[in-house]
C-alpha cells in the first residue's frame, strides 16, 4: 500500500515537470532571442522570408497566446517542421530513439559488468596497491572528455588495427524492424551474420560510453562493500565463525549490489546525455547525431524539438527507474 | 587510517600542483609559448607537422603550433570555468539560502524550478541556449551558468534546512538579528565548506561541458584555441595526424582530474562530517 502511494506520488509529479520543461524551452526559443523569427529563418533569409515565418508561426501574437499554441501543438505530437528537411521533426526523433537506447542500454550492461567486480575487488583490497590502481583508473575515467576517448579508441581499433568499423551502425540494410535494436532484431530473426555485424559496429561506441559509467559504478560499489564490511551483521557473522568467503559471497555482495542498484537511474541518465556527444564521433544515427547535424545546418526548430524530446524522454525514463527501484528495494516494502 | 589520510593529503597536494600549473601556464602563456604569434595565424608551409624539436606537439591544419595553442587555450579554459561556475554559484547560493531559510510557496516554487532543471541533462539544455544565442564565449558561459546553478541551490537548500534550527541560529534570532543577517553572517559561514568543495568539483564538470559544447561547434568560434574544438577539428585528419587530438585531450584530462582531486582533498579538510567511519568510498 505504501509502495503504491510512493509510486503515485512520483507519477503525479511528472506532468508539472514536463510542463516546466516546456516552459523552459519556450523561454529559450521565443523569449530570449530579440527576434525569434530572425533566428529561425537563419542568417541568409530576406526580410520578406522572416516576415512570412513570423506570420506562419504566430510569432507576432502575445506571448501567452503563443505559449498556449505551442502547448497545444506539443500535446498533439507536433514539434514543428525541420527547416532543413521540411519534415516533421518528431518523426525523425522517434525514428532515432531506438538507436540511442540500444547504445545506452548496451553501455549500461557493460558498465555494470566491469564496474561491480572492480568495485568489490577494490574494496576487498582496500588501500593496497590494487585498490590504488583501480581508484586512479576510476578518477581518470571520470575526468576524460568522452568524445576524446572515442577518437582515441577509433584511432587505435578501427584505423590502426582495423578490427572494428570506423563509424555507422551497420553496412547494408539493418534487420527487419521489431524492437528497433539491431542486435536484438537480428537475434529474433535468427540472422547470425547480421547480429555479428551489428555487434561489431556497436562495440566501440558502447565501450566509450561505458568507461565513465563504470567508473561511477566502481565508486558506489566500493563504498557499498566497505560499508557492509564494517557493519554489525558482518561483525556478528565473523564472530559466529562463518568463513570469510561465505560472508563475502552471501551477504556483502548482496547488500553492495542493492546499493549499486539505487544509483542506476543516475548512471543511465549520464549515459543518455553522454550518447548525445559520442554519437557524433561514431556517426551513430541516434538523437545525438540528429542534434549535431541540426547544429551544423542551423536548423533551429530541430534543435528546440530535440531539447524538448530528449528532456521528456529523460524525465520519463527517470520516473520508470524510480518506480522500479521502489518496487525492488526491500526497505520500502 | 593513516594510509587513507596519506592518500587524501596526496590528493590535495597533487590537485593543488595541477591547478597551480594550469594557472601559471595561463598567466605566462606568452613567454612559455614557442610560437606565440602563430596561435591563430595561417601558415601553409607548416600544416600538420608531426611533433618534433621545432613543433613540440606538432602543428594543426592551419599550420599553427599545437603546444602554443594549448597554452593560450588554458586561458580560455580558466575564463570559462571560473566565470560560468562563479555565476552559477552567485545565482544558486542565494536561492538555496532563501528557499532553505523561509517556508512558504515561494521557497517551494524556487526548489521546484531547480528540480526541473536538474531533471534534464545539462548538456541538452546548454545546447539549446548556446544555439539560440550564437556561438561565442560569453554565450557558452551563460548557457553553462543557467544550466548549472540548480546544483548549488539544491546543496545550499539542504544544508540551510539542516542548520536553521540549530542553537546558534536560535541565539541570533533571540538577539534580534534580521533574517538577512542570520543567513549571511551565521548560516553561510557554517555551510561554506561544502559550497567550496562542490564549487571545486563543479569547475571540472564545467570544463568538460564547455569542451563538449566546443566539440559540437557551439563554443568559441575559430580560430580561438579552445580545447574541445581542437579535438573536433582533428577528426578530418585521422589517422595520419594522431597528435592533433592527443594533446588537448590530455590537457582536459589533467585539469579535470586536478579539480576533482582538489575537491576530494578539500572535502576532508573542510567538511569532516562526511568522513564516515570505515565506509569511505570516494
Amino acid at each position: 500500500m505504501r509502495i503504491l502511494v510512493l509510486a503515485l506520488r512520483r507519477i503525479a509529479w511528472m506532468p508539472p515537470t514536463l510542463l516546466g520543461l516546456i516552459a523552459i524551452v519556450f523561454t529559450i526559443s521565443r523569449i530570449i532571442p530579440a527576434d525569434p523569427a530572425r533566428v529561425i529563418a537563419g542568417e541568409n533569409a530576406s526580410p520578406a522570408q522572416v516576415e512570412a515565418l513570423r506570420q506562419k508561426f504566430g510569432l507576432d501574437l502575445p506571448l501567452m497566446q503563443q505559449f498556449m499554441r505551442y502547448l497545444r501543438d506539443i500535446v498533439n505530437g507536433d514539434l514543428g517542421i525541420s527547416l532543413y528537411s521540411q519534415r516533421p521533426v518528431v518523426e525523425d526523433l522517434l525514428g532515432r530513439l531506438a538507436a540511442t537506447f540500444e547504445l545506452a542500454i548496451a553501455a549500461m550492461c557493460l558498465a555494470i559488468m566491469i564496474g561491480v567486480p572492480l568495485g568489490v575487488v577494490s574494496a576487498l583490497h582496500r588501500n593496497r596497491w590494487l585498490d590504488q590502481v583501480i581508484r586512479l583508473a576510476t578518477m581518470a575515467g571520470l575526468a576524460m572528455a568522452a568524445f576524446w576517448l572515442a577518437i582515441l579508441l577509433q584511432l587505435f581499433f578501427s584505423m590502426t588495427l582495423g578490427v572494428t568499423p570506423v563509424q555507422g551502425r551497420i553496412d547494408g540494410w539493418g534487420p527487419d524492424q521489431i524492437t528497433g535494436f539491431y542486435t536484438i532484431d537480428a537475434l529474433i530473426n535468427g540472422d547470425g551474420e547480421t547480429f555479428g555485424k551489428a555487434l561489431r559496429y556497436l562495440i566501440l561506441p558502447t565501450a566509450t560510453l561505458a568507461i565513465p559509467a563504470a567508473a561511477t559504478i566502481v565508486r558506489f560499489t566500493r563504498a557499498g562493500v566497505l560499508n557492509a564490511l564494517s557493519s554489525n551483521f558482518v561483525f556478528y557473522q565473523t564472530a559466529m565463525g562463518l568463513p570469510r568467503r561465505t560472508i563475502i559471497w552471501k551477504y556483502i555482495l548482496r547488500s553492495a549490489f542493492i546499493g549499486t542498484l539505487t544509483q542506476i537511474g543516475l548512471v543511465f541518465g549520464n549515459l543518455l546525455a553522454g550518447a548525445v556527444v559520442i554519437e557524433t564521433v561514431f556517426s551513430w544515427p541516434g538523437l545525438g547525431l540528429f542534434a549535431y547535424n541540426s547544429i551544423l545546418q542551423s536548423d533551429y526548430n530541430a534543435i528546440m524539438a530535440f531539447t524538448l524530446f530528449t528532456g521528456s524522454v529523460f524525465i520519463v525514463v527517470n520516473l520508470l527507474i524510480d518506480i522500479a527501484q521502489t518496487l525492488l528495494d526491500p526497505r520500502t516494502r | 587510517m593513516r594510509m587513507r589520510r596519506l592518500f587524501r593529503d596526496r590528493a590535495l597536494l597533487i590537485g593543488t600542483v595541477i591547478i597551480s600549473i594550469l594557472v601559471l601556464v595561463a598567466v605566462f602563456a606568452g613567454p612559455l609559448a614557442t610560437f606565440p604569434d602563430h596561435v591563430t595565424g595561417f601558415d601553409p608551409n607548416h600544416r600538420l607537422k608531426a611533433p618534433g624539436w621545432q613543433f613540440l606537439l606538432g602543428t594543426d591544419r592551419m599550420g599553427a603550433d599545437i603546444y602554443s595553442r594549448l597554452l593560450f587555450g588554458a586561458r580560455l579554459t580558466i575564463l570559462i570555468a571560473v566565470t560560468a561556475t562563479g555565476t552559477a554559484v552567485i545565482i544558486g547560493v542565494p536561492i538555496g539560502l532563501i528557499a532553505g531559510y523561509f517556508d512558504g510557496w515561494a521557497s517551494e516554487a524556487l526548489m521546484r524550478v531547480s528540480d526541473i532543471f536538474l531533471a534534464v541533462p545539462q548538456i541538452v539544455l546548454a545546447i539549446a541556449i548556446a544555439q539560440t544565442l550564437g556561438p561565442n564565449i560569453q554565450n557558452v558561459i551563460l548557457a553553462l551558468s543557467v544550466t548549472y546553478w540548480p546544483f548549488w541551490a539544491r546543496l545550499v537548500y539542504a544544508e540551510t534546512r539542516s542548520q536553521r534550527n540549530e542553537v546558534y541560529v536560535e541565539a541570533a534570532k533571540a538577539m534580534g538579528a534580521s533574517p538577512l543577517r542570520i543567513m549571511v553572517m551565521h548560516i553561510l559561514p557554517n555551510i561554506a565548506g561544502s559550497i567550496i568543495v562542490r564549487t571545486t568539483i563543479g569547475m571540472g564538470a564545467t570544463i568538460l561541458a564547455a569542451a563538449s559544447l566546443g566539440f559540437l561547434g557551439l563554443g568559441a568560434p575559430p580560430p580561438a584555441p579552445e580545447w574541445g574544438r581542437m579535438i573536433a577539428e582533428s577528426r578530418e585528419f585521422l589517422p595520419q595526424a594522431w597528435w592533433y587530438a592527443t594533446a588537448p585531450g590530455i590537457a582536459i584530462l589533467m585539469v579535470v582530474m586536478g579539480f576533482n582531486l582538489l575537491g576530494d582533498g578539500l572535502r576532508d579538510v573542510l567538511d569532516p562530517r562526511i568522513r564516515r567511519g570505515g565506509g569511505d568510498g570516494r
